[in-house]
């Protein structure tokens, strides 16, 4: 039988595959770096990833289902659907603070919150690329973690502001230390360098 | 026969170099500079501002000789209002006034930051870039959208350039370190882990730094000199292929004096070589501060009005390339 197979994606983590219906997420080796360095974070990164997507769905916020794990490969459950970096609006974006609000509340930090890693698939958000995630339950680690994704607002989509209301509304819904990661955010916005709004 | 586009004299003096240059449209007229090198330790904003003030004279009065020989005709002064050493700004914008008012040309305040990008943009040749800036103060992938250089990933504390002069410093080498950290660095024998701090998009180098200063106690300079360069590059390089991946953009441009550095270089390299991206860096005399850039990021502000009083001159030692409305893109 003739194998199906489609390569997704070459991000800057992994190369993500489409074999069978199932997804193959592979770190493959940086070239640029040190072979130590190399083999380090890929080797950690796999490892914690498979952990933390099957944590991450356990809380309550839709992930890809986890197949099997071996070496720097990772099988699991593909989503079809859309990236919300091409959809984001202020009703999504309030879901998007429901999510990182269960995800915060079961002790999850994504670690690269960007709208690339959001899926829209039916009526589901999905969370994907866990590949920098940690367990923190630290207000420090949430609050950089929420930094990124108002900084790909920021950077990426039109009408930020308004998109980082509604994200706020939906964090504070889901997530009872809301308000003291909301606070940590406008100090780290002010500790990058030569911000003029300082606290 | 060609347009005889406008020529506009800059003026940098953020930090170490004293730099001026005239440029047209189409080439760098004429150019003068003169380096601040401390004695011992690192840079000193107040010595750093007395020796530009020393200086200034001299370079002011060679770039406009070179340029009169080329029948240069200034259309406006440019200088760079920041971000830098607080004392070099005022000294460089105190002589930009003065040079503007008895021209009567306009003046033209340019961010440091944006003048790195924009020469390398034009040197290169590359219209719409992802920008690795990493210099002594600065460290941070940058790319264009909407009116303005959006700021992807900083770093949280210190910049590349410091972190490695620190360093270097710390193991009795002259200021600037980062060019003899390079040098040692190839004639290392092992590889020593030390920490990676990729925080979202942000990276932060003092706790490598103070890692590597402790690291020397029992290992050999050479190898933590090595260790230091692959860790924080990696970093760098990590961050700036996210950033590529992120905004689907082809090409990468490396700007900033730390932009010298042949690992870096070639780690970028590899990095685009296997993404299928092209690397882009100006002639080294072009990364490191220069007098040219903010000429030309001049006339690029001149020609969309982006022009200033002197009574709104004041210089800005914090001022952020994400403040910056670029009116000329």
């Amino acid at each position: 039988m003739e194998m199906k197979r489609v390569m997704l994606t070459s991000g800057a983590e992994a190369t993500i595959e489409l074999r069978d219906g199932i997804i193959l997420k592979s770190r493959a080796p940086k070239r640029y770096r040190l072979k130590e360095i190399d083999e380090r974070l890929r080797r950690e990164r796999t490892k914690i990833e498979a952990k933390l997507i099957a944590e991450a769905r356990k809380s309550g916020v839709p992930t890809p289902i986890i197949y099997d794990v071996m070496n720097c490969e990772i099988q699991m459950e593909y989503i079809d659907g859309v990236q919300l970096k091409h959809v984001l609006d202020a009703n999504l974006s309030e879901r998007i603070g429901e999510l990182v609000g269960l995800l915060h509340t079961a002790g999850i930090i994504h670690g690269d919150l960007t709208t690339s890693n959001m899926i829209l698939a039916g009526e589901r958000i999905y969370l994907i690329d866990f590949g920098l995630a940690y367990f923190d339950q630290s207000t420090e680690a949430r609050g950089v973690d929420v930094h990124v994704l108002f900084q790909t607002f920021e950077s990426t989509h039109g009408g930020h502001e308004t998109l980082i209301k509604a994200f706020t509304r939906g964090y504070r819904k889901t997530f009872k230390d809301a308000d003291d990661v909301l606070q940590r955010v406008k100090e780290i916005e002010s500790r990058g360098r030569y911000r003029t709004e300082r606290l | 026969m060609r347009r005889k586009s406008k020529c506009v004299l800059g003026i940098e003096g953020t930090a170490w170099n004293l730099s001026a240059a005239i440029v047209d449209q189409s080439r760098v007229i004429a150019s003068a500079e003169s380096s601040y090198h401390p004695v011992e330790g690192g840079l000193h904003p107040r010595a750093a501002a007395q020796h530009h003030a020393t200086h200034m004279e001299q370079v002011i009065h060679d770039v406009l000789a070179k340029g009169k020989k080329n029948n240069a005709k200034i259309s406006a002064v440019a200088f760079s209002i920041g971000p830098g050493f607080g004392p070099c700004l005022r000294t460089v914008a105190t002589a930009a006034r003065a040079l503007s008012l008895s021209m009567n040309v306009p003046l033209i305040g340019v961010n440091h930051c944006i003048a790195h990008i924009e020469i390398g943009r034009w040197l290169c040749n590359v219209a719409d870039p992802v920008i690795l800036y990493v210099s002594g103060a600065n460290s941070q992938v940058l790319s264009y959208r909407n009116g303005k250089y959006r700021i992807f990933g900083e770093t949280l504390d210190i910049g590349i350039g410091n972190a490695l002069d620190k360093f270097g410093r710390y193991a009795g080498l002259q200021h600037p370190g980062g060019p003899k950290i390079e040098e040692i660095a190839r004639k290392a024998k092992c590889y020593m882990p030390l920490p990676y701090v990729v925080k979202g998009m942000d990276f932060s180098f003092s706790g490598l730094t103070t890692a590597a200063k402790d690291a020397l106690a029992h290992a050999p300079l050479e190898d933590v000199c090595h260790s230091f360069q692959e860790t924080a590059f990696a970093m760098l390089v990590e961050v700036t292929e996210r950033a590529l991946a992120h905004t689907g953009k082809k090409d990468i441009l490396l700007a900033g004096g730390v932009g010298a550095n042949s690992r870096l270089m070639e780690m970028l390299n590899t990095m685009c070589q296997d993404r299928s991206a092209k690397f882009f860096a100006p002639d080294k005399a072009y990364m490191k501060d220069n007098g040219a850039m903010i000429a030309y990021t001049g006339l690029l502000m001149l020609e969309s009005g982006a022009v200033l009083s002197v009574e709104d001159s004041a210089v800005r030692p914090n001022y952020r390339p994400d403040e910056v409305e670029v009116t000329w893109r």
